[in-house]
């Protein structure tokens, strides 16, 4: 087992310069020991002179730090409906004689279920120590279960299980021509800041991570706010499950990202920038250090960018550690505060009140890497595509049931049918656009358009064929919600876990209309009432089922007034056991 | 006795009677309240099984085989059910124990527990069976109206009863929902 640890270098340590940071911390620990030992948080809370029920509490949120220990190999099974496959999960578990989310008591390995991992063009997935393997099948775990038993060190498994191949089946305004390295700064420095401000709010860009606010607007916003420092963060956080588009953009196009930023930055006049990354893709840091590095070289960060005198800017990466709700920016700002991402009460906006209180632009990876296009190539030849209201082109995730998962560069304005054709989905019954928080479309709407003024989509788009069970679909959705909400407020930390009981009751065939009723009540009043976008989205795959597709759950429906939510004599059996009765009041009808 | 008032049913199952005390500090209000209202099985009138009822008052969720029996007598009986405070809506305080085993929570109480005298496990026919956990109302039969609080104001009480009395749909104003 020593063996095996000293094999294995710690991640943080391999990448230089990840900086000191406390999820960062974490995550060495978690890596060595494969939990945080108490005497190691209160070491932290000394060097990072935080205290220790902050420590504490950290941990706890993250889904990836833990208080006991995980096995030395630790499989996280991505649960969703695209690059999951909990049978797969079950059947590796039987082949190395483990139960899901107890570590085998040689401490070897432990297996568990994550939320999407973001390979859903790649087929059922897992995490393995920060690492990911796609592509599974009976073959490829029988391989992982024979590495395992033999302690076989990663670096020394098949690197082609490792590998990730992502298919860009079309590509348009972005992806067509890639831009030159410093061409968006130098454009930059030539309009200056007003004049480029301007030119962002005529292209028309909004935010692609979801919300679609007008990218101009939110930078002139927090250019105008006082403060005594301005910080560019960029939200890589892509927890959306489906959505994949993040991920390669920064493979491939991570010195537009870059450059994106750093023309941010130049905007409003500020010298820290940050890119917050999800754990799950820890896998791409040492890529994006390397790209941060050359940028320094060519003098694309730091002191006096290009020769620009006084515009010093550089950008530091931090990764976060399994939390869907950290992609909400102002829970971003939390966790790179180093705390829980728990939403903050807006406003203030963080374009006022951001990183550390002071004035902040959070973008989505794909906004900045437009924002730099936009820049080197004019207003105008952005706005010239898409659609009135939702100017220039989107990335789209896709994956499901079709024969092209991968990537797609649309125009606005696109039909879903157009897409589905292009992507070989002939039999589908319903397109879940935007991700579970998004829309469930039914196929009589397919001539629907991709656009912020009809069906808005941060770019996830999973198609279901006609053989899937919408329900058990809906059903995923709903217990991803539970299961991350941050537990902040508690029309969505009560609500959520409720709407995930009455679909169970549903699902298993023992609902009545009445519960359906209930149901419906509790997802209009979660809704309605939550504090942030994670609960007052949760309840619409339910709302979608309930309105576009009243036959998938009428059919599962009792027909009787009432049915509990237990077997209610079964309820009884241990203490019947304990007591030794079998007496007639020792039942329940 | 055929009146024309409505009849009332109350009982607590897993709670503690602070549902009830609240409901009498409705206090010189339930005095016009009896001349449009009568109470059958209650703490108040020592009635021991429910006739058909207009409206019930439950409070407290269900711990045992006889809280699940007193419960369907209330449903079959009751036009109207109405779960009173936490403890029957959620579980509230009784249901903390669902964090562990019922085994541990017998073991804790009659075998293990400090100053436990002649340790065993009852097994008198007389004592009702513990459910494995406590579960609130709804889940066993079926719950018209939710009254919120731990307990319910008297003043959440008066307005509930008294939107039903007049053939209103019951509705609490915010400040009788907000609790700090
Ligand atoms: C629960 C939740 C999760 C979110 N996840 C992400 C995410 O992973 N990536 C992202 O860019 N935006 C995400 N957002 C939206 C952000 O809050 C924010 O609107 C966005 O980062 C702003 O950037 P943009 O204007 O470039 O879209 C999320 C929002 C919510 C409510
Ligand atoms: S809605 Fe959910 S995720 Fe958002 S603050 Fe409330 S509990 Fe947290
Ligand atoms: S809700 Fe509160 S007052 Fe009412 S029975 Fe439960 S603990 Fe007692």
């Amino acid at each position: 087992m020593q063996q095996l640890l000293q094999g294995e270098p710690c991640p943080d340590q391999a990448v230089n310069g990840l900086m000191p940071h406390l999820l960062h911390q974490l995550h060495a620990i978690q890596q060595q020991y494969r939990y945080i030992p108490t005497q190691q948080s209160k070491q932290v809370s000394e060097t990072l002179q935080l205290p220790l029920a902050q420590i504490e509490s950290v941990i706890d949120f993250y889904s990836f730090f833990t208080r006991t220990p995980r096995g030395q190999y630790t499989l996280l099974f991505s649960n969703c409906t695209s690059c999951g496959d909990l049978a797969l999960m079950r059947e590796l578990c039987q082949l190395l004689k483990v139960e899901q989310g107890i570590t085998r008591t040689d401490g070897l390995v432990s297996i568990d279920e994550t939320s999407c991992i973001g390979m859903c063009d790649h087929g059922a997935s897992l995490l393995i120590n920060d690492r990911v393997i796609a592509h599974l099948d009976s073959t490829r775990l029988k391989q992982i279960a024979e590495y395992i038993e033999s302690k076989t060190p990663l670096d020394q498994w098949s690197p082609e299980l490792f590998s990730i191949n992502t298919q860009i089946y079309k590509k348009g305004l972005l992806l067509e021509q890639p831009l030159e390295q410093g061409s968006a700064l130098t454009a930059a420095f030539k309009l200056g800041s007003d004049a480029l401000i301007q030119t962002l709010k005529q292209s028309g860009l909004r935010g692609r991570g979801g919300a679609g606010f007008t990218t101009g607007m939110k930078w002139e916003f927090c250019r105008q706010a006082q403060g005594a420092q301005h910080y560019v963060v960029c939200n890589a956080d892509e927890g959306e499950p489906g959505t994949f588009k993040d991920r390669i953009l920064l493979t491939d196009h991570a010195h537009e990202l870059f450059e994106g930023m750093t023309v941010a930055a130049y905007a409003l006049g500020a010298q820290q920038g940050y890119l917050y990354l999800r754990g799950e893709y820890r896998y791409l840091v040492p890529h994006i250090q390397q790209v941060l590095t050359e940028r320094r070289q060519q003098q694309l960060l730091g002191q006096n960018i290009l020769g620009q005198q006084g515009f010093t800017f550089d950008i530091e990466l931090v990764v976060g550690a399994g939390a869907y709700i950290c992609g909400e920016e102002s829970a971003l700002l939390e966790s790179l505060e180093q705390k829980r991402g728990v939403p903050r009460i807006r406003p203030p906006f963080p374009v006022t009140h951001g990183y550390l209180g002071q004035p902040t632009v959070v973008n989505n990876v794909e906004t900045f890497v437009a924002a730099a296009h936009i820049v080197s190539k004019g207003a105008n030849w952005f706005k010239a595509h898409g659609t009135e209201q939702s100017a220039g082109s989107k990335l789209l995730s896709i994956s499901g049931d079709c024969t092209k998962a991968g990537i797609y560069e649309y125009a606005f304005g696109v039909t879903v049918q157009q897409v589905l054709d292009d992507c070989g989905a002939s039999d589908a019954q319903a397109v879940q656009v935007g991700g579970p928080s998004g829309t469930l479309v039914h196929r009589k709407d397919f001539g629907r358009q991709l656009a912020f003024e009809d069906l808005a989509t941060g770019g996830s788009i999973m198609i279901y064929g006609q053989q899937r069970d919408l329900l058990k679909v809906v059903r995923n959705f709903t217990h991803f919600f539970a299961h991350e909400s941050c537990g902040f407020c508690t029309p969505c930390r009560v609500g959520t876990p409720l709407l995930r009981k009455y679909l169970d009751k549903i699902e298993a065939g023992h609902g009545t209309a009445y519960d359906r009723e209930e149901m419906a009540r509790l997802a209009k009043l979660v809704k309605k009432r939550s504090h942030c976008g994670l609960g007052q989205t949760a309840a619409n795959p339910i709302l979608d089922l309930l309105e576009h597709f009243p036959h998938v759950c009428e059919q599962r429906l009792l027909h009787q007034e009432y049915e509990p939510f237990f077997n209610l004599d079964a309820a009884l059996e241990t203490t019947r056991q304990l007591s030794h009765r079998d007496d007639a009041e020792a039942h329940l009808a | 006795m055929m009146t024309n008032k409505v009849r009332v049913a109350t009982t607590s199952l897993a709670g503690c009677f602070g549902c009830h005390m609240s409901f009498l500090d409705m206090d010189e209000r339930l005095v016009g309240l009896l001349e449009h209202v009568e109470f059958d099985r209650s703490p108040l009138t020592d009635i021991k099984h429910c006739q058909p009822c207009d409206i019930g008052l439950v409070e407290g969720g269900l711990c045992n085989a006889e809280n699940v029996h007193v419960l369907r007598e209330f449903r079959n009986n009751c036009k109207i059910l109405i779960a009173v405070g936490a403890c029957a809506i959620n579980g509230g305080v009784p249901a903390m124990r669902n964090h562990y085993e019922v085994q541990e929570c017998l073991q804790e109480a009659y075998l293990n527990g400090v100053g436990v005298d002649n340790p065993m496990i009852p097994s008198d026919p007389e004592l009702p069976l513990l459910l494995s956990k406590v579960h609130p109302l709804h889940e066993v039969v079926r719950v018209d109206y939710y009254l919120p609080g731990c307990p319910p104001s008297g003043d959440a009480f008066y307005a509930i009863l008294s939107d039903l009395l007049a053939g209103r749909e019951p509705s609490l104003s915010k400040t009788m929902l907000h609790y700090d």
